[in-house]
């Protein structure tokens, strides 16, 4: 070990069954299962970039390790490519695992750690909600006010609106009445994240 | 008297060679009253015993000394050749020459010359047998009466010899009666076991010989002569109708051995209501009339005065045929065990404590409750290669059964307790047999939290037992207070079955396991012709692996007898 061997304090029985039967209710995945075999860490894109590998999230899961899994920035660079559920020899779904600890993370009003890719993901849907589809140019100008990043990136956007790959104007598809529908039912959960969000700036 | 044939092997092993023939019998051209053979193919192969049956029909050889590597495999192929080609097996001597790797290492080269001509004089002195030959009795030994040599004395019941099956406790069942459910399919142990017990105890042509130990062997295969010890019952056997009263009636109360010192058993014992056969021995260790010299409850009580203080040991020999040694196994002490609190921390029990606490046979009746107060335990850790797999400190060896056994433990733990939590610590699982992965799959489902890491300290605090070990897939160390700890404590051979290997002649690996002939071809004969072993006293094996080693142990002697 390279590491010195720190002592995890697990939390009480009845704090430590709580956590992960809320998490397995929301996710619907049985994390018993886990062989711990990090077949899904080796095939994760950015695990090399998260502070706990999607294997060990699942082992401080059943922990009950709340504060740890709930706070780290593991849970936001997972890009839902599902590689770690498609190839995981006990069907656990760690994407679907993960949505839903970025959900309870919100909700709970943990600091995300990773501020940016809440924005972008606020940012998407709102673009999607007013128009149906998104439209990058307003989807873009919107995470650059939400986080307050205003520069990266902005030569190769100039560059690319130049040659006419990002469309001036907004767009709107023929059924965003449906659309809408679909963001007015799940709207009052809308609304906490925003809340959340707002928070946590 | 004529010549002394002398055969010698060209075998070569591993890269390995014998002294080269020619050289050997260059050696022994001294010798007048010598005939070598140099084959130039393995004597074992068809080839060889060809050559080796014509070179004794060709100089009208009786007595031949045979040199090869391996004599204790084809030692036995060659008595056999040798009865069918109708010749004394006893005249003929199979001596074993160490391979080496220089084809002339002159010091080995003397020894092995020195080993060759001993047996040439030691065949020269042997005289044929006057008279007839002694005749082959048909009839089995099961030494060890669990659910190896259960299973073994069935098939040759069954098969129409006579069996004798001697066991060192008062009733047969061995380890399985104590088992409170057995994995993968979390059967009742009893329930499987006991119909095998009353089936041996009523069998026509199977003997019981309980509470009684092997004095002295003495003879070979067919003719084997067994001194046997019965020990002193303190009870009239042939009076005692075994209805308990005296069970009941005793006033002494002491931790049971069978009970693994978690429950108390009284002085007049037997193993478990359904004993086979149903009869109670007096520990005279723990009597009052025999440490105090006063009490004689039992013999108020008994109806049918069947107690006896005055009773000694006594012997009994028979002639036996063959000989199954299934002497099973013994879990380490767990006293022994440092870092585990060398048996003084209470609520640290062995895995087959934790079988007595589950059995509905057991001191609590199958709830499971903490020895030291009771309590129905929140948090249990069940530890395992506990002195397992430890070459520095213990055994080397993995016990076999202990991964299943604690998963077990851990899942009745939970159908037991719903609201318990249930730890294992564990360094790999092992789980080969056929539905063993899917059970432990089961219980990781049922929600048993697997700790990969070994647990360096116990201790009691607070009337919790504090468990600091490892998770080595965190890299953290885990601290958990637990209420009760179970240890998967390495299996070890039972007490004297080394004692017994040695009245025997058979041989034993360095921690008292009992050595097949050899362990892929011939994995349940021992070194010498006519006894054969099976279960756990040949190596930690689970119940399924231990009966179909008694079943091929048992097909071994039918075959040994049908051939004569």
């Amino acid at each position: 070990m390279d590491k010195p061997m720190t002592t995890v304090e697990l939390p009480d029985i009845e704090g430590r069954q709580t956590f992960l039967a809320e998490v397995q209710e929301r996710c619907g995945e049985n994390l018993g299962l886990c062989y711990q075999c990090l077949k899904c860490t080796v095939g994760c894109p950015t695990a090399p970039y998260m502070d706990f590998n999607p294997n060990t999230i699942v082992r401080l899961i059943q922990f009950g390790l709340k504060r740890e899994v709930l706070e780290s920035n593991a849970i936001w660079l997972c890009v839902s490519c599902e590689t770690c559920g498609t190839r995981c020899p006990n069907e656990i779904d760690i994407g679907l695992l993960m949505d839903a600890l970025r959900e309870m993370s919100l909700e709970e009003g943990y600091r995300a750690k990773e501020k940016g890719v809440v924005a972008l993901h606020n940012a998407f849907m709102e673009s999607i909600r007013r128009g149906g589809r998104v439209h990058e140019a307003t989807m873009l100008m919107e995470y650059k006010l939400r986080s307050g990043d205003y520069w990266t990136d902005l030569i190769p956007g100039m560059k690319l609106f130049m040659k006419g790959k990002i469309p001036l104007l907004p767009g709107r598809i023929k059924g965003i009445d449906s659309i809408r529908e679909i963001y007015k039912k799940t709207q009052k959960q809308r609304k906490v994240l925003e809340d959340r969000e707002g928070k946590s700036k | 008297m004529g010549k002394v044939g002398v055969v010698m092997c060209p075998c070569e092993l591993e890269g390995m060679t014998l002294f080269d023939p020619e050289v050997l019998v260059e050696g022994l051209k001294g010798r007048k009253d010598v005939l070598p053979l140099i084959h130039h193919q393995p004597v074992c192969s068809e080839s060889g015993v060809e050559a080796i049956r014509a070179f004794m029909e060709g100089n009208g050889l009786d007595r031949v000394v045979m040199a090869c590597s391996k004599p204790e495999l084809f030692g036995p192929t060659f008595k056999k050749a040798l009865r069918q080609w109708g010749l004394n097996p006893s005249l003929s001597g199979v001596l074993g020459i160490r391979p080496t790797a220089e084809r002339k290492g002159s010091d080995d080269l003397q020894e092995a010359l020195h080993v060759i001509e001993e047996g040439i004089d030691e065949i020269k002195r042997r005289k044929p047998a006057k008279g007839e030959k002694t005749p082959f009795v048909k009839r089995a030994m099961v030494i060890g009466g669990g659910i190896t040599g259960i299973t073994a004395s069935i098939d040759l019941g069954n098969g129409g010899y006579e069996v004798l099956l001697v066991d060192r406790l008062p009733s047969i069942g061995g380890r399985m009666l104590q088992l409170s459910e057995t994995f993968p399919t979390l059967d009742c142990a009893q329930c499987t076991l006991t119909p095998k017990t009353v089936e041996t105890g009523q069998h026509p042509h199977i003997r019981l010989i309980t509470y009684a130990e092997i004095e002295s062997v003495s003879g070979e295969v067919g003719n084997f002569l067994v001194k046997i010890r019965r020990k002193a019952a303190y009870v009239d056997w042939e009076k005692c109708t075994g209805c308990g009263l005296c069970q009941e009636k005793c006033p002494s109360k002491v931790p049971s051995e069978f009970e693994r010192g978690i429950g108390p058993g009284k002085a007049i014992y037997t193993l478990s209501p359904q004993a086979v056969p149903n009869k109670p021995v007096i520990n005279p260790e723990v009597c009052r009339y025999f440490t105090e010299g006063k009490c004689r409850v039992c013999e108020k009580v008994c109806l049918t005065d069947a107690i006896d203080y005055a009773q000694e040991d006594t012997f009994i020999e028979e002639r036996v045929g063959a000989i199954i040694v299934a002497t099973g196994f013994d879990l380490y002490r767990k006293e022994d065990i440092g870092e585990y609190g060398y048996g003084d921390v209470p609520d640290v029990i062995d895995g087959l404590a934790f079988e007595r606490l589950n059995s509905a046979s057991g001191p609590t009746a199958g709830e499971i409750r903490r020895p030291s107060d009771g309590h129905i335990p929140k948090e249990v850790v069940f530890i395992q290669c506990v002195a397992s797999r430890d070459p520095e400190r213990y055994m080397p060896y993995c016990s076999r059964a202990c991964c299943m056994y604690t998963a077990k433990h851990a899942r009745l733990y939970k159908h037991k307790v719903h609201d318990g939590h249930a730890y294992i610590f564990y360094m790999d699982i092992r789980s080969m047999g056929k539905g063993y992965e899917e059970f432990i799959q089961q219980g990781m489902e049922e929600g048993i939290l697997y700790l990969r890491g070994r647990v360096s300290r116990l201790f009691r605090d607070n009337g919790h037992v504090v468990v600091w070990g490892a998770d080595t897939l965190t890299g953290k160390k885990v601290e958990i207070a637990a209420d009760m700890v179970v240890l998967a404590t390495a299996m070890i051979p039972s007490r004297g079955a080394k004692e017994l290997a040695e009245k025997l002649h058979i041989g034993t690996d360095e921690y008292g396991f009992l050595t097949e002939a050899q362990c892929k071809l011939y994995p349940v004969e021992s070194g010498v012709e006519g006894i054969y072993l099976a279960g756990c006293a040949q190596g930690p094996k689970d119940i399924a692996d231990t009966v179909a080693q008694g079943n091929a142990a048992a097909s071994k002697v039918q075959a040994l007898f049908a051939q004569h």
